[in-house]
This record gives structure tokens, sequence and C-alpha cells, in this order.
């Protein structure tokens, strides 16, 4: 033993039990109280498949090559076991089609983790010009 | 004389948060030699600068490491706007000085509980996890992510934050402050904390030098470097000295964290008191082209990110130097002598970061 303990150590002691007894848990008895979440969060990355103007900036400034945008096929891929959430599609994203949900993504079940979306967007069609290059009415 | 024999140390050891290798040669109790070997988790993530635009790596360099991530993407942000001569608003400077403090405070809190927890007092380990919150939950309001912020980028930094909620954190800070005041006196002022601390695992001032060490593990043993004091960010108009103890021991690089503790709450509340108005980042145009040597003080010493751009989107070389590297040789000069009951101390009191060390 390295010397008695004091009474002023007795004092303390006393003084943090009482705190600790008095006081509620540090930790969040989740799920009964829902996790800590902010506004600015970074859950998982969420598309809206009917504004995707398939332009592929999502893709090509994503770190973790996890996006893959097929023209062809017109589908969105997401690989969520690459994402790394850091936020950078959605700041690049022309038409602000993606978002960013402050909940985690839920279990991935398939063995890739990809999960691929059908892009439904259709681009408007243009109005027809005349013949003195005018747009026509509508 | 008695016979020597080779005791191996991790790679999985219960101290060890991640992997790193010590082959003990001992004498009886005694370590009379060390031989580390590292390289279990090495990630090549130097390379990928080759292969990401100079704009998306500090996504990169960010993830290095899982604790000082915000001071790597600065560092390697710093560096680009060096190699391009940009001139980013002081705002963003202050932002970025608010965000490594924090860094800093919630690296120093982990360590301090990992410590405790190695010397067997898991009440303490959990007392300095809990206060680590209340600064993860700041890190989260305002960056949204808890330990990878992703707020910095070349140019200065993504996301402002309002005048209110700094008022805020500056008011919040106090009661920290008094429970870190409760947290420190059991560490500085215990007795069997003492008892495991003081006169272990000493470094003197001239192997300190020589050895190349770095942060509080320097600091700790009188070698006052700071890289803060080279005034990057907003750091040349803020004030505040470096902490140096002269012991050399575990104990006086456990006494240079805690005053560290307290001086990064100093630092915070001078950012806040003088944080300018203005923009929080300019427009990059143009590619990186020449080399730069980026230098800032993480929270386990000095972080160097060197780059080097040739004109075009990518980057072609980034070496990253960081702390827990250069303060391996002084962790072998520390073990030998030791008793093998105090390797786990020693090996943490340097704050080993393997994840940062081998990238």
């Amino acid at each position: 033993m390295h010397g008695a303990v004091s009474t002023m150590g007795y004092f303390e002691m006393a003084k943090t039990a009482i705190k600790t007894v008095m006081s509620r848990p540090a930790t969040l008895m989740y799920p009964a109280r829902p996790g800590k979440m902010t506004t600015l969060s970074r859950g998982h990355v969420v598309i809206d498949v009917s504004r995707c103007i398939s332009c592929g900036m999502c893709m090509k400034k994503c770190p973790a090559e996890a996006l893959c945008v097929d023209k062809e096929a017109k589908t969105w891929t997401i690989d969520r076991l690459r994402c790394v959430v850091c936020n950078s599609c959605i700041e690049v994203c022309p038409v602000h089609c993606l978002t960013m949900e402050g909940h985690y993504s839920s279990a991935v079940l398939a063995h890739s983790g990809l999960e691929t979306f059908t892009i439904t967007y259709v681009k408007p069609e243009r109005p027809k010009k005349n013949e003195s290059g005018e747009p026509a009415e509508a | 004389m008695s016979k020597k024999i080779v005791v191996p140390f991790g790679p999985q050891h219960p101290v060890l948060p991640e992997p790193i290798h010590l082959d003990l040669v001992l004498e009886d109790e005694t370590v009379i030699d060390v031989v580390p070997s590292i390289g279990y988790i090495h990630r090549g993530l130097e390379t990928l600068v080759a292969k990401r635009e100079f704009t998306e790596y500090v996504y990169v360099a960010e993830r290095t490491c899982g604790i000082c991530s915000f001071i790597h993407g600065m560092t390697y942000c710093q560096g680009v706007e060096q190699i391009m001569d940009l001139e980013i608003p002081a705002r963003a400077h202050y932002l970025r000085t608010i965000w490594s403090e924090y860094s800093r405070l919630h690296s120093h809190l982990l360590w301090l509980g990992l410590f405790a927890d190695a010397m067997g007092f898991e009440n303490l380990f959990m007392n300095s996890w809990r206060l680590r919150e209340f600064v993860l939950d700041v890190l989260e309001e305002t960056t949204g992510g808890r330990v990878i912020q992703g707020s910095c980028k070349v140019g200065g930094v993504r996301r402002d934050i309002s005048d209110e909620k700094l008022a805020a954190m500056a008011g919040d800070l106090k009661s920290f402050e008094t429970e870190l005041s409760d947290l420190s006196e059991v560490f500085l002022h215990d007795d069997s904390l003492k008892s495991r601390l003081v006169g272990v695992g000493t470094l003197s001032r001239t192997d300190a030098y020589d050895l190349g060490a770095a942060g509080p593990v320097a600091r700790g043993s009188g070698v006052a470097i700071d890289l803060r004091k080279t005034g990057y960010a907003a750091y040349r108009e803020l004030r505040f000295e470096p902490a140096t103890e002269s012991a050399g021991d575990c104990y006086a690089r456990c006494a240079v964290r805690i005053r560290e503790l307290f001086s990064s709450i100093d630092l915070i509340r001078q950012a806040v008191e003088t944080m300018p108005e203005g923009e929080i980042e300019v427009k990059v145009k143009g590619m990186p082209d020449g080399e730069y040597f980026s230098r800032s003080e993480q929270p386990r010493g000095e972080l160097v990110h060197y780059l080097k751009g040739n004109g075009t989107k990518h980057l072609v070389r980034s070496r990253i130097r960081t702390p827990t590297l250069t303060n391996v040789p002084s962790l072998v000069k520390m073990l030998q002598g030791c008793e093998l009951a105090d390797v786990p101390v020693i090996v943490l009191s340097i704050d080993p970061c393997i994840g940062c060390m081998e990238r």
C-alpha cells in the first residue's frame, strides 16, 4: 500500500460516489432513447431517381470509387461497403438529386454491398423551332 | 549471468489498439534490447495520390488516421495551397485552428483513457472517454462527422460556424474545463498512478533530440519543439507556450499532454474571441505545379506531408511522415533497461498511432 488514504481522499471519494448515484447514466439507453443526431450528421447517401440526369459527376468525384452511373442502362449503383460517406457526390451534383440522410443505412444484405437504382428522369422535350429559328409558341 | 530469452510483444496484445510487433530481449525480468517490426497495416494511401484528383485526395489524406484526421486533411490542403500560391481567407484559418484544437482535445482524452486502461485503471479510462464524448459532439455538430470531419478543402473550409454557435462552444468549455481539472487531478496526483509512472521509461533530453523524438515525447524530455510556433493557420495570432517537462519519464509525458489539454481550451477561446468575419474559401483555379513540405503539429508531434505536382489534376507524389514513426527509435531507447511489467505503459506513453505510421 502506498500510504494511508487521507480524510480528504475519503471526502473526494464520497463526493464522486454520491454524484454518480444521483446523476443519470452517462450512456444513452439505446434504442429506448434514440442516438444523437445533428442536422449535419452524415449517415448515408440517398438519390432522387426522378431528377438524376446521369451526368456522372458523382462517379468522377467519388474518392472511394463507390458509385457507378450507367447512361445506357439508366442505372445509378452505389456500393454501400465502399462508400465512405464523405459528402463529395452531394457537393458536385449539378441538379441536387443526391442528399445525405442523417441515419446510417441499414445492414447490407447483398454479398457485394451493391444497390442499384433505375433512373426515371425523362428529359423534357424542347419546344420545336420554326423555320425562322424562333421557338414555336407552346 | 542469466540466460537471455526473447518474448514477443504484439502484434496482437490487449494493450495495443493497433498492431506493432516488438521482440523483447529479456535477462530475468529486465528488458535489455528491443527489436521493433512494423508494416502490418500498410494500405498504400500515398500511391492513391496519383489516382485521385488533387481536390478529392483530401478525403483520402483525412483517412490516413482515425484520430487526428482533421490535421492530416489540413496539412495536405496547406501544402497544395502553398504550391498553388493560394491565399485563403482569415476566417478559414481560424476555423481550421479551432477544429485542430478540438481534434487535439479528443486525441489526448482518448490517449489518457487508453493509458489508464493500460495500467488497469478502468474507471479512469471510462471517465476520460466520457469527457471525450463532449468534444466529439461539438465536432459532429459543427462538421457532421465525429472523427472524420471532412470540413477542410483546398482553398479553405467547407462549413462555417455561426457566431452564436461559436459563443455557445466557448461557454460550454467552462464546465468541460472544470471536469477536466478533476480528471487531471487524478492523473497527476494519485499515488497508485505515480508509482506506475514516475521514473519509468526515462528518455534523456540528449537522447530525445538525437533520436528525433517528436511532440509530447520530445517535450516531456525538455525539448521545446512545437510546430504550432511556426505560425501556420491562425497560430501566429494566438498566444501560447509549448508545454514542457524535464523528467523525460512516463509521468512527464502524461503531464505534458494534460497541460496541452488546457492550452488547447485556451487557444479555442482566443480563436473564438478574435474570429474575423468574411469568406471561408477561395475559388481554386489552375493545377498544382511544384513541390512543398507541409508541416504541422499533430497531437502526437510533427506531421510532414511532402507533395509534388506537375501541372496536371493528379499530384505525382505524396509522402507522409507521421510522429509515431519518428518516436519508435525513442521507444526502443526507453524500453532498454525497464522491467517487463512496465512495457505496456511505456509503449502507450508515446501514444502510438500505427494506422498513421504505416499509411
